[in-house]
This record gives C-alpha cells, sequence and structure tokens, in this order.
C-alpha cells in the first residue's frame, strides 16, 4: 500500500478509446492492499478491459463481499454504481440488481474464501440461474485479510508461511463450476494480462454466467517456498491450454485457421472469441471431456489455464424468469407500481 | 537491446533534462529541493560551483534548461529555473565565508587572459584557488564584457554584476583596466604560461543599405548599449526602428523607451516562428508596448538633407511548408518614418589584433581554429573561450568553456596532456527514509507555473536603472520548488529481485513502465504501454527476469519521479536513489605532486 494518492497527472499521449477517455479515467481509489499483491494486477486487468471496450464507466454495476479481493472494486471505475455486501452474499445482491436493470455491466469480484467457504452455496446458485454478470474470483489459497490461513482452495500438502502442511483436499472452483452447470468458465493468472485481459472482455461480452478464477498470489502469507500458489510456483507450473483472443464487433479480422487450429464463436453482442489450442487435446467446448483433461492433469501439478468451457445455448436468468427489458428505473410510474387495484387482483389468483 | 548500463554516468545525467542541457551542467533539482528547505545558502553554492554567476544568470540566463525540463512535457509549462536560481541569490545568507580563495603560497604559473569577461572570469575563478597567478586585460574602466555594456542595468543591475565579478577578482586576480591587447604575439612575448583569449565578439554586424553613411542617426545595437551603459548616451528620438528581432534587439528598444523614445517598431524579416529572440524576451519588450512588425526587409535609408527621415521596405510573403520557407515575394514596397534606426542583426568575433605568423591558425572564415574539447588553438599554451571561439552564445556558454579551459590551461601548466582529462563520475545514493517515506517531497504538485512580478508600467520607464523584474515573492517560490519533479532522484532497478508482479507498471502514473520480450529499439517502442514516440528520451531496459527471462523497459520520457513504482514495489526491486553527477574542474585534475612516488608512499 501506498499513502499517497497517485498523481493526477497523465502522459501526455496517452492513448484514448472512442469515448476520448484514457485508461486513467477507468482508475478508482489508491489501492490500500500489501505492495505486490496479485489483486492490484487484476484490478489493472478489469481497468484495460473495460477502457478497451469503450464501456462508459457509468454503465458499471460492481459489487463484492468480503476479504482483500472484495475490496478491490474501490480501486477501479470510480464513476460505476457499486455495492459491498455481507461476507459471501453478493451474488443475491447481483441478482437482484440484475433483474432491476438488464442494461448495465455486472462485474462482481470475490475470492476463494468469500466464493468457495461462506459463499459457496450463493455461487452455485447464481451459476444454476445463469445470472448474466463477470464473477471474477481473486484465488490465493489463504485468507489473507486475517493473517494466512488456508482457505478452501490451497492444494493439498502445500506449506502455510509458519510451516503447517495443508491436508485437506481443494475446491477448484473451475471443476467445480463446470461440473455445476457453468457456461463460460476460465481461469487466469495475475502475472499474465495478456491472457487475463481477453478473458475478461470476453466474460463481460457472455450471455450469462461468466466465471474466472483468477490465481492471484498473496505477497505477505503465501508467496514463499514450498507455497503452491506463489509467483515462482505458478509460472513453473503454469500451463496455457486455450487462449482467447476477444475480437471487438467492428474489427474485420478474420484469419483463415487450420482446422482444430483455431474456432471463431459469436458473442450476442456481435463480437467474437478465438479460440486458440495451446494443448493438443482440449476441448472447451465439450463439458465432459473438459472436466476429465482437468482432472488428469491437475493431479499431476499442472495448472491448466485459458478458456475452459465455453457453451450459449443455456438460456441465462432475464429469458427464465422473464425480467423486465427496460430498467426498472426507466419504466413509468404506472407500471412500476399498478396500484392497490391490481395487488388485489393479483392475490385474488392464490386464495 | 543490450541492457542500460546504468553504471556509464551519462544514463542518469540525462535523465535530469536540465541539468543536462545546461552547458555548464548545473544541479538543478539539487538548488532547488535546498530553497524549499530554506537553505537558500546552500543553495546558491551549488550554482555557484557550476555557474559561478548565480545572481547574474538567475536574471539573464538564456536557460536552455527550460525547454529542457521534464515538467514542461508533462504539464505544458516547465519550472520557473531560471527565477528560482535568483531566489537562491536573493535570500542567501552571507555566504562570504564559503567563496573559493587563493593561497599565499602561489605555484609560480603565470596565466593572461584577454578581456574581463564572464569566460576569464571563469577561468581566474578555477585557477586562483590552485595558486595560479591570473591577469585579466580589459580595455575599457570596468570588468564585466558583455554583461555590463550589452546587458541593460533594467535588466541586470550594476550592484549584482559587481559583487559577482568582485568575489573573484578579490582572490587577487590582477585586473588591468583600460588596457587593451594590441599585439598578441608582445603579449605572448611576456612569457606567460598560458594565454586565455576570452574577448567576446564585440563587431555588430553592419547594414549597407543606400543612405547608410549620410547619418549619425543610424547606430550599431551593441555599441550603442555600449554607449548607454557607460552614459555616453543618454537620449534618442521619439521614434525608433530595430532591425533584426534577436535578444539583443530586445535590449535595444526596451532601452530606447528609456531613453525618451515613445513609438518603437522591431522590424523583422520574417515571421514570429523564425524569430532568433527567446520567447520570453518577445514578451516582455511587448509588455512594454513595442510593435514588432514582421515580413519587413529592409531596403534603404531615407536621408534628405542629411537628416534621417526614416526607412524603406519590402513587404515580403513566404510560402512556408513543413516550418521551413521555401518561397518569397515582394507584395509592395512601404515606407515606415523615424528618427533613429538601431542595428541589432547579429554580431561576430574579430581579431585584428592577433598576428598571422605566431602559429595561430586561422580558418576559411578567418576564425581561428579551436578544439571543441580542450579549448586549445593550434598554438600551445593558448586558449579560446566564450564568444571569441567560436561566435556569439550565452554567458552560460561562456562560463563551461571557461570551466574547461582552465582543466587545459592547469593540464598544461602542469605538464599534463590537456586531452586526458578525467572522465564525469556518477554517485548514486538511496533515498528510502522508511516504508513510505523518502528524503524528497515525492508527491506530483499540480500548481500552475508562477509569474514573476514586475514593477508597473508607469514606474518602470522612470529611470533607467529601475530593474523591472522584482523576483518571487517567499509565497510564490514555495509554490513554484514544488513544482520541479526530482528528475536527480532515480528510478533504479535491480534484476534479480524483481518477481514479475506487475504492481510497479499498473501504479505508474504515467504508464513509464513495461515487462515485455526484449528486441530492438524501434520495434520495443511501438510496445510500450504508453507511445514511446519522444526518441530523444531513451529507454531503460533491465537485464532478463528470473522467471521469464523478459525484460523491464523503462520509457525515461513523462516519469513525474513520484516514486510509487518503488513504494508498491514488494522486494524493493526498485528503489529511489539520488544520481550526483561530477564534472571535473581544474581542480580536480591530478598535479604531479598527485602521483609522485612520496605522496604514493605517504
Amino acid at each position: 500500500m501506498s499513502f499517497m494518492r497517485k498523481p493526477d497527472v497523465v502522459h501526455s499521449r496517452a492513448p484514448k478509446n472512442d469515448l476520448g477517455l484514457t485508461r486513467r479515467d477507468y482508475e478508482g481509489g489508491m489501492s490500500t492492499l500489501c505492495a505486490g499483491c496479485g489483486h492490484d494486477a487484476i484490478t489493472a486487468a478489469i481497468i484495460e478491459s473495460f477502457w478497451s471496450l469503450n464501456v462508459e464507466p457509468h454503465r458499471v454495476v460492481k459489487m463484492s463481499g468480503i476479504g482483500c479481493s472484495s475490496k478491490t472494486p474501490a480501486y477501479f471505475l470510480s464513476d460505476a454504481h457499486g455495492i459491498n455486501s455481507v461476507h459471501g452474499r453478493m451474488p443475491s445482491i447481483a441478482a437482484g440488481a440484475n433483474a432491476a436493470n438488464r442494461d448495465l455491466h455486472y462485474i462482481g469480484v470475490s475470492g476463494d474464501g468469500d466464493s468457495l467457504s461462506i459463499g459457496y452455496g450463493q455461487l452455485a446458485h447464481a451459476l444454476r440461474r445463469n445470472l448474466n454478470m463477470l464473477y471474477i474470483i481473486e484465488n490465493n489459497g489463504v485468507y489473507g485479510l486475517t493473517k494466512g490461513q488456508f482457505s478452501a482452495s490451497a492444494d493439498l500438502g502445500t506449506k502455510a508461511k509458519k510451516g503447517d502442511i495443508n491436508e485437506q483436499p481443494p475446491i477448484d472452483p473451475v471443476i467445480a463450476c463446470i461440473a455445476m452447470g457453468g457456461t463460460f468458465v476460465a481461469r487466469g493468472f495475475s502475472g499474465d494480462k495478456a491472457q487475463l485481459v481477453p478473458l475478461i472482455q470476453a466474460g463481460l461480452k457472455h450471455k450469462g454466467f461468466a466465471l474466472i478464477d483468477v490465481l492471484s498470489p498473496c505477497v505477505t502469507f503465501n508467496d514463499h517456498e514450498d507455497s503452491t500458489k506463489s509467483y515462482a510456483h505458478t509460472r513453473q507450473f503454469y500451463h496455457p491450454a486455450i487462449h482467447a483472443d476477444f475480437i471487438a464487433p467492428a474489427e474485420p479480422i478474420r484469419a483463415a485457421y487450420e482446422k482444430g487450429e483455431a474456432m471463431e464463436v459469436e458473442l450476442f453482442d456481435g463480437s467474437f472469441i478465438r479460440l486458440r489450442k495451446v494443448r493438443e487435446g482440449y476441448d472447451p467446448t465439450d463439458r465432459s471431456k473438459a472436466l476429465t483433461y482437468l482432472n488428469e492433469y491437475m493431479a499431476k501439478g499442472e495448472i491448466i489455464t485459458g478458456l475452459m468451457y465455453w457453451e450459449k445455448s443455456t438460456p441465462d436468468l432475464h429469458s427464465i424468469a422473464r425480467t423486465s427489458e427496460t430498467p426498472l428505473s426507466k419504466l413509468d410510474y404506472g407500471r412500476l407500481s399498478p396500484g392497490a387495484g391490481k395487488l388485489a387482483k393479483i392475490q385474488e389468483r392464490y386464495r | 537491446m543490450e541492457p542500460t548500463d546504468t553504471k556509464n554516468p551519462d544514463y542518469f545525467h540525462k535523465v535530469v533534462d536540465c541539468q543536462w542541457a545546461c552547458p555548464a551542467h548545473t544541479d538543478v533539482p539539487q538548488y532547488i529541493r535546498m530553497i524549499a528547505q530554506g537553505r537558500f545558502g546552500d543553495a546558491y553554492m551549488v550554482n555557484r560551483e557550476s555557474n559561478v554567476f548565480p545572481g547574474i544568470l538567475g536574471r539573464v540566463c538564456d536557460r536552455p534548461c527550460e525547454p529542457a525540463c521534464r515538467r514542461g512535457r508533462v504539464d505544458d509549462k516547465p519550472v520557473a529555473i531560471c527565477r528560482l536560481k535568483r531566489v537562491a541569490a536573493d535570500f542567501r545568507e552571507d555566504i562570504s565565508h564559503r567563496l573559493p580563495t587563493a593561497p599565499e603560497e602561489k605555484n609560480g604559473k603565470r596565466v593572461a587572459c584577454i578581456g574581463a569577461g564572464c569566460a576569464s572570469l571563469t577561468v581566474a575563478n578555477d585557477l586562483m584557488p590552485l595558486g595560479y597567478e591570473v591577469t585579466i586585460f580589459e580595455r575599457f574602466d570596468k570588468a564585466g564584457g558583455l554583461m555590463r555594456t550589452n546587458i541593460p542595468s533594467f535588466r541586470l543591475p550594476e550592484n549584482v554584476l559587481d559583487e559577482e565579478m568582485n568575489a573573484i577578482v578579490d582572490m587577487g586576480v590582477d585586473l588591468r583596466l583600460n588596457h587593451e591587447v594590441t599585439s598578441m604575439k608582445a603579449l605572448l612575448d611576456e612569457g606567460y604560461d598560458a594565454v586565455f583569449v576570452g574577448t567576446g565578439a564585440p563587431r555588430g554586424k553592419e547594414l549597407n543599405l543606400p543612405g547608410r553613411h549620410d547619418t549619425d542617426r543610424i547606430h550599431i545595437g551593441i555599441d550603442w548599449l555600449e554607449s548607454v551603459a557607460f552614459k555616453h548616451v543618454d537620449q534618442i528620438g521619439e521614434r525608433v526602428l530595430i532591425i533584426g528581432v534577436g535578444n539583443t534587439a530586445m535590449d535595444c528598444c526596451r532601452t530606447s523607451l528609456r531613453l525618451g523614445a515613445n513609438d518603437v517598431k522591431v522590424m523583422a524579416r520574417k515571421p514570429r516562428d523564425f524569430f532568433k529572440a527567446s520567447e520570453w524576451e518577445l514578451e516582455d519588450a511587448e509588455e512594454e508596448n513595442v510593435e514588432i512588425v514582421i515580413n519587413h526587409f529592409p531596403k534603404a535609408f531615407v536621408v534628405e538633407d542629411g537628416q534621417l527621415k526614416g526607412m524603406t521596405f519590402d513587404l515580403m510573403e513566404y510560402d512556408i511548408e513543413d516550418g521551413r520557407i521555401v518561397d518569397s515575394h515582394v507584395v509592395k514596397e512601404v515606407f515606415v518614418p523615424c528618427d533613429d534606426v538601431v542595428l541589432a542583426i547579429g554580431q561576430e568575433n574579430a581579431f585584428p589584433w592577433i598576428e598571422r605568423d605566431i602559429g595561430i591558425e586561422f580558418n576559411d572564415w578567418d576564425m581561428p581554429e579551436v578544439d571543441r574539447t580542450t579549448f586549445q588553438c593550434s598554438r600551445p599554451g593558448v586558449f579560446f573561450g566564450g564568444d571569441s571561439a567560436w561566435g556569439p552564445e550565452n554567458i552560460i556558454w561562456a562560463v563551461a568553456h571557461g570551466h574547461e579551459a582552465a582543466v587545459s590551461i592547469h593540464r598544461h601548466c602542469m605538464g599534463e596532456d590537456i586531452n586526458e582529462r578525467l572522465p564525469r563520475g556518477m554517485n548514486l545514493q538511496s533515498t528510502k527514509m522508511g516504508l513510505h517515506e523518502w528524503s524528497f517531497s515525492n508527491a506530483f504538485d499540480g500548481s500552475e507555473r508562477r509569474l514573476v512580478p514586475q514593477v508597473g508600467l508607469q514606474e518602470r520607464f522612470k529611470n533607467i536603472d529601475i530593474e523591472v523584474e522584482l523576483g518571487f515573492t517567499m509565497e510564490q517560490f514555495t509554490v513554484e520548488v514544488e513544482r520541479c519533479l526530482n528528475c536527480d532522484i532515480q528510478t533504479v532497478f535491480a534484476a534479480p529481485k524483481c518477481i514479475e508482479c506487475d504492481a510497479c507498471i499498473d501504479v505508474c502514473p504515467t504508464h513509464c513502465l513495461t515487462i515485455t520480450h526484449n528486441g530492438e529499439e524501434a520495434d520495443l517502442r511501438t510496445r510500450l504501454s504508453a507511445p514511446a514516440e519522444n526518441l530523444e528520451q531513451q529507454l531503460f531496459v533491465s537485464e532478463p527476469l528470473i522467471h521469464t527471462g523478459r525484460v523491464m523497459v523503462k520509457d525515461e520520457d513523462q516519469c513525474v519521479h513520484c516514486g510509487l513504482c518503488a513504494e508498491r514495489c514488494p522486494t524493493a526491486a526498485w528503489d529511489m536513489q539520488k544520481s550526483l553527477v561530477h564534472v571535473p574542474k581544474a581542480e580536480d585534475q591530478p598535479t604531479p605532486a598527485d602521483v609522485s612516488p612520496e605522496r604514493k608512499a605517504g
């Protein structure tokens, strides 16, 4: 952390997006996380993604629960709407906000504690409802805010800073979420923005629940030797399987690829994700094959990353629940509050 | 790219744009910090070490530092470096006990300096403390050279000039006033161990047009300013035309206003973008209601019955492409009435007093051949500096020449090779005081450049000696000093410590940093976080990083030295370290005594 505010000075030739904004316009407050925290790099990737997607900051809703990870929405898009919810309950808040206004971009930032322990049930149901949002788990394997106890994602055999060995198997959010019916499940690493930024961009454009598990080393409690979530360990066992390039609707690049080498998949708004296979034998559109592959290589200690599973046939919450297409805030009063007479009629149906 | 060799003193020196641009390499950020701390005497001495005349230069320097200032690239206007120098001079406590002194015991070497201007005085300043007997010959009855004769007293008061000159002369310089050297040969025959020529560029250029010599109301600018300085001239006609638009022209027009003129026009041949005068000197003249007339090409002086009536000009039109004039044509002829004309179209050096058969070679332009490093001409032991070496420059260049010539003279007199000069040095020292604490003011202050207060337009014309600029007030300079970006506090990177967490890259407010795969410079510049289009600014490239073999690249262009990269680094791979450039002077050169066997044994 730093006590100083980031200087209000912009590079004289800082690139501007289509809205005439620089990356600096997508920043938030100064981070109070530890110096070198992976979460700050994810924050930077989020800033980069919204900036390059030309999203107006005030068209974004950012939500979180409790934990180091859940502090991070304060550090990006200070012009966005936001709520910091009860521990693990961010998906419920997101569902409510989503139902009230489907025109905004929803991004939730959570951690391994917030999502895989206290909020595991919430995560599962957000996934089941296919809530239209991007859900990022900043995963470092420890409870940093409470001084470094193992979290539910700590790997078997990993050593804590003070020497304890973890003897419980981890919950792997990628495997769990594919198994639970996720429609967009990815894994990234805070130290690889070239991979992470297109994943975030594609996740924001995905119609449904996009989950990205981002390995984000905790420099203070989990970056030592014998930690399996350190910068050094992650880099050593890091294996991108599928590289996803995000291609905005306006971009005409449609290069031809050899069959099997790359595939382009269209998102709902005309943008594309181009999936390039970095490792043989991985198919991100086949749920059972993907699970088999992940289980096999994770057992070997390899950290498989990329867009791990994607499909677009499952309807999202809005179609299932037939939510209002017009944001509730834009409905005229008569429709929004039809009056006591209408209420009585509805109640009549249940008598 | 190869990893950057930051051990080469020039790398970090170049990052300090102001200091690199200053011919005398004044340690600007250091003295600005001292002013911020209220250490005015220290700030003055830091200046004096490099530029010798802080009070003078704080008023009239051509300030090559300011266009170079990094603040001008990130924030429009550079730091008011020059006027802060004056603050050091104005607010300093008594520093007389800190001035250099000459030893009682002399080293037996005699040096003659010709012309008592800034170059010769700098030579004397550097050599007197080493035990030299320095004699300065001056043709006028006062020392100072162009600082006295060409810079009007409303810009540079006489007492400021005298005080800083006397600091040198009072070391015991043998100053011979009213002593014009008319023969180099005769002077050489007097057996000096070295001779330094610092006679400036004393000849104003002529404009030989019809009518030039039919009246006595046409003046050569620098001669006329000199006559004003010595009070030989104290009036001029009401309507004055100044021909030329350099800094001398600005001094001429403003002087005219103080001698009775009320309609002064500066006649320029070309459009404003082609003016030679510094922008701030133009502004000062225009504030005094001097009219600057562009595109007027002088054609003839109109003299009737021995009386100057005015001048005719060709009104020009120029075709300009990419900032260059590609064609011109005359629109019409115009007549501009006037009572006096002052010619300020340049000046040159002239050496009628140097015999051509004494081993001093002259080139095709009748200028002496002078070595750019040693300042020695083709005759060993004879050195040139200031405007006399290569034509008109500014005071700060003459001072820089004086320092280097003094190095040569010292080595020459000690029997050392004058070409084997000591290299520049560089010292680095961490400024870390605590977790989030640095020994410099690292926060960026967004304040705008302060304006120097001036005497009102009514008051200033009452007397030619009224100094127009008042200098910064305490309230003003305390703001201005915080605008300095402390470019000498360097971002120093240790590749083996980096864990590639991206913290520094993400926090940098001006996107200076990138971790990427190495490549050629032209390629790398296209792959950085912010466009690295300023090719004059260096790229720092680290050793390969341990995890991925990529490199850390820093574009120095718009780094504001806020230190956040170092604050955010979990492994202290970045540190903020103060660089101190050491530019060797005469006193640093080894003398035979330093290298003698007895000395080594002792």
